[in-house]
C-alpha cells in the first residue's frame, strides 16, 4: 500500500488520550467496558480514574443498558468494546436504550471492519455501518486518523444524543490536512478533481488517496472526499460530486451496504449517478490478515483505480 | 404486538369517566389514611385502565392489574420525584421494565399529577404520546423507553451506579415481570448490581406466575427464584403485591440490607381483583367486551 513510507498510527492511542483529557476536565465522563480494558487500550484511563471505569464483564446487553442508565443519571458514558460484539450482541439495546430513548451514550466500536483479520468473521465487524445507519437519531462517525479520532471523541462528549464511533487498530497514516477541524455531517475534500469522485471513510481513506495518485498518472482527475460521518451524510458534497464528476466510487472497510448503500440511497433520491462500491459485497471473509483481506476484496489502490476507470472509460 | 382477531371486540363509543387526580399521599397522614389513599387511587386507576383498553381495543390488562398496586404505591407515596422537578438530578428513578403494562403506568402517572388525565383518552390513537409501550421521548416522567423485555434492569443498574458515583442517597426502583426474568440480560445486570453493591437499587418482581402463553413454571421455570436472587447478592424480601400497607413498609425499608441491592418479590395475580380475569392466562392481552367492562367496574366499586 501507499503508506509504506508514512508513519502509521493505531487510532486507539488517540482515543484513550482524548478520553483521559476529557475525564480530567469533566467528572461526568465514565467508561463502560465488557472486559475490554486491554482491547480498548483503556489502561491509562483505569489508572487515573479507577472508580469511573465500569467493567460489567462479558455482558454486552448489560453494558449498553448500564450506559443508558448512567446517561440518565447525569454521566457521560463512553461504552467501549470490540465493535463486533458491541453492535451485534447489543443491537436492541442500541436501538431502544440509546437511540429510541435518546440517551446521550457514546458507543465506541473498537477494532472494527476486518481488523481482527485471521480471527475470522465472528470477530469482524463489517456489518456495523449497514445495521446502525437504519437507526433513527443515532449519529455514526468513522474517524480516519489520530487527530480526527481525538476531535470526534471530544465532540461526542458534548453532543446531545447517542453516537457510534468506530475506532480502528489497523495502522493508518495522517490523512487530514494541518489545522483540520472535524465538523459532524461534513465531508472533507482531500483532493479536488473533476473526472470522478472517490468517497472513502475510516481506515481506507489513505488507500483512496493513493488510488487518486495512480489515476492522475493515467490521466484521470479524481476528487477524494473523506466522509467521517456516515449518518447524517454530507448530502450537499455528494450531490455536488454527482453533478460535477462522471461518477462516484465509495470505499469502506465494511459491507458495501454501509457507506456505499447510504450514498446510493441518497443519490437515487436527489441526483442519480453512476456508482461503484468498493468494500465487502455479501460475503464472510476467508482466513487472512487484515491487509491481505483488504486486498482480497479489492479494497486497495488498484481495486479503487479499476472501479474509477470503469466510470470514466 | 400481534393481536388475535377473536380477541378484538367491536370498539364502540365507550363512556369514559375522567380520572380523579389523587396526587401524593399528604404529609403527616396516618398509616390508615395512607392505605385508604392508595387503595382509592388504585381502584380509580383500574377503572380508568380497563376503559382505556376497551376504547383502544388493545392493551395488556392482565399484567396491568397485577402491577397497579405497586405503581400507585411508588408514585403516590414512595418515590422522591415530583411533576415540577423532573429534571432534578437527585430525583428517585423509576423504570417500568415490563413496558407492555403501559396503560397502568399512564393512568398512575395521571392520578399522580404527571400527565393530564384527559390525555389518557388518546391512548393508542394516531400521533398519541401514549403508545402501547412507554417512550422517554414522548412523556417527561418516563425515564427510559421500554417494551422489549430485559432492558429496564440493566438501565436501572446504570442509574443506580450514577447515584453511587455521586455519593447520592437517591434510589432507583425497577419493575420486572416474572416471565421477563427468562431474558438473560436481567441476570447479567443482577450480577453487576450484586458485585458492585448497588444498595440504592430496588428490583421489584411482579410475580404473577403467568406469561403470555402459559404459566411461567410450565414455560421455563424460575424457581427457586428467591434463592437465585440471593445468590446474585441481593437482599430478598417477599410481599403481597396487592397489600398497600405491606408495600409501603417494604419500600420504606430499602435498602433492606447495607451494601446490597434489594429484590422485592411481589406476589401478585394477573387481572386482580376481577373475578373472571384473576389468574387466568387468557387475559394477557385480551380486550374486554362492554359487558365485561361493566361487570369489572361494578366489582371494583364494591371492593
Amino acid at each position: 500500500m501507499s503508506t509504506e513510507a508514512a508513519v502509521l498510527h493505531d487510532c486507539r492511542d488517540a482515543w484513550v488520550e482524548a478520553l483521559v483529557d476529557l475525564a480530567a476536565q469533566d467528572e461526568r465522563v465514565v467508561a463502560v467496558v465488557n472486559d475490554s480494558v486491554g482491547s480498548s487500550k483503556l489502561a491509562p484511563f483505569q489508572e487515573r480514574f479507577p472508580e469511573r471505569l465500569i467493567n460489567v464483564g462479558i455482558a454486552e446487553q448489560d453494558m449498553v443498558g448500564v450506559g443508558a442508565g448512567l446517561a440518565n443519571g447525569g454521566k457521560v458514558p463512553f461504552v467501549s468494546a470490540a465493535a463486533c460484539f458491541l453492535t451485534a450482541r447489543a443491537m436492541e439495546q442500541i436501538k431502544v436504550d440509546a437511540a429510541y430513548s435518546q440517551h446521550h451514550v457514546v458507543l465506541v466500536g473498537q477494532s472494527p471492519g476486518m481488523a481482527y483479520g485471521e480471527l475470522g468473521p465472528t470477530h469482524h465487524s463489517i456489518e456495523d455501518l449497514a445495521w446502525l445507519r437504519t437507526i433513527p437519531g443515532l449519529t455514526i462517525v468513522v474517524p480516519a486518523d489520530p487527530e480526527e479520532t481525538r476531535q470526534v471523541v471530544r465532540w461526542a462528549a458534548q453532543h446531545d444524543g447517542p453516537v457510534f464511533v468506530r475506532v480502528s487498530r489497523m495502522g493508518v497514516p495522517d490523512v487530514n490536512p494541518e489545522g483540520y477541524q472535524f465538523v459532524p455531517g461534513r465531508a472533507t475534500t482531500l483532493r479536488e478533481g473533476s473526472d470522478v469522485t472517490i468517497v472513502a471513510t475510516g481506515t481506507v481513506v489513505a488507500r483512496a488517496l493513493e488510488a487518486a495518485e495512480v489515476l492522475e498518472t493515467q490521466g484521470v482527475d479524481a476528487r477524494v472526499l473523506a466522509m467521517p460521518t456516515i449518518k447524517p451524510l454530507d448530502e450537499d458534497a455528494l450531490v455536488a460530486a454527482a453533478r460535477e464528476t462522471k461518477g462516484i466510487v465509495t470505499v469502506e472497510e465494511a459491507l458495501v451496504s454501509g457507506l456505499g448503500g447510504a450514498v446510493a440511497e441518497l443519490l437515487a433520491r436527489r441526483e442519480p449517478a453512476r456508482m461503484r462500491m468498493v468494500g465487502v459485497d455479501d460475503a464472510f471473509a476467508p482466513t487472512g490478515s487484515v491487509e491481505w483481506l483488504l486486498d482480497h476484496f479489492g479494497i486497495s489502490a488498484s481495486g479503487i483505480v479499476a472501479a474509477a476507470q470503469s466510470l470514466v472509460g | 404486538m400481534t393481536v388475535e382477531e377473536d380477541l378484538v371486540p367491536e370498539v364502540g363509543a365507550v363512556p369514559t369517566e375522567a380520572l380523579r387526580v389523587f396526587g401524593r399521599v399528604p404529609e403527616g397522614a396516618t398509616p390508615d389514611e395512607v392505605v385508604a389513599h392508595l387503595r382509592d387511587a388504585a381502584r380509580a386507576v383500574r377503572q380508568r385502565d380497563i376503559q382505556m383498553i376497551r376504547a383502544a381495543g388493545l392493551g395488556h390488562i392482565g399484567g396491568e392489574f397485577s402491577v397497579i398496586d405497586i405503581l400507585v404505591t411508588l408514585y403516590l407515596h414512595v418515590l422522591n420525584v415530583a411533576p415540577d422537578r423532573l429534571d432534578d438530578p437527585d430525583r428517585d428513578r423509576f423504570i417500568l421494565s415490563k413496558g407492555h403494562a403501559a396503560a397502568a403506568l399512564y393512568t398512575t402517572l395521571a392520578t399522580a399529577g404527571f400527565l393530564p388525565p384527559e390525555q389518557l383518552s388518546t391512548f393508542m390513537k394516531p400521533l398519541s404520546q401514549l403508545n402501547g409501550h412507554p417512550a422517554r421521548t414522548k412523556i417527561d416522567a418516563v425515564e427510559a423507553s421500554t417494551g422489549p423485555l430485559g432492558h429496564g434492569l440493566p438501565i436501572a443498574v446504570g442509574t443506580a451506579f450514577a447515584g453511587k458515583l455521586d455519593g447520592s442517597d437517591r434510589r432507583t426502583f425497577v419493575v420486572v415481570g416474572d416471565g421477563e426474568l427468562q431474558e438473560g440480560s436481567n441476570w447479567e445486570a443482577l450480577m453487576t448490581a450484586g458485585n458492585h453493591r448497588l444498595e440504592h437499587l430496588c428490583v421489584i418482581v411482579d410475580r404473577n406466575r403467568l406469561q403470555q402463553g402459559a404459566k411461567v413454571e410450565d414455560t421455563n421455570d424460575l424457581e427457586p427464584l428467591t434463592d437465585k436472587l440471593a445468590a446474585f447478592g441481593l437482599e430478598v424480601v417477599e410481599v403481597d403485591g396487592h397489600d398497600h400497607a405491606a408495600l409501603v413498609e417494604v419500600f420504606a425499608s430499602v435498602p433492606a440490607a447495607s451494601g446490597k441491592p434489594t429484590a422485592v418479590v411481589a406476589h401478585t395475580h394477573k387481572g386482580h381483583p376481577i373475578s373472571f380475569m384473576s389468574d387466568n392466562v387468557a387475559w394477557h392481552h385480551k380486550v374486554p367486551s362492554q359487558d365485561q367492562v361493566t361487570q369489572a367496574l361494578a366489582e371494583l366499586e364494591a371492593k
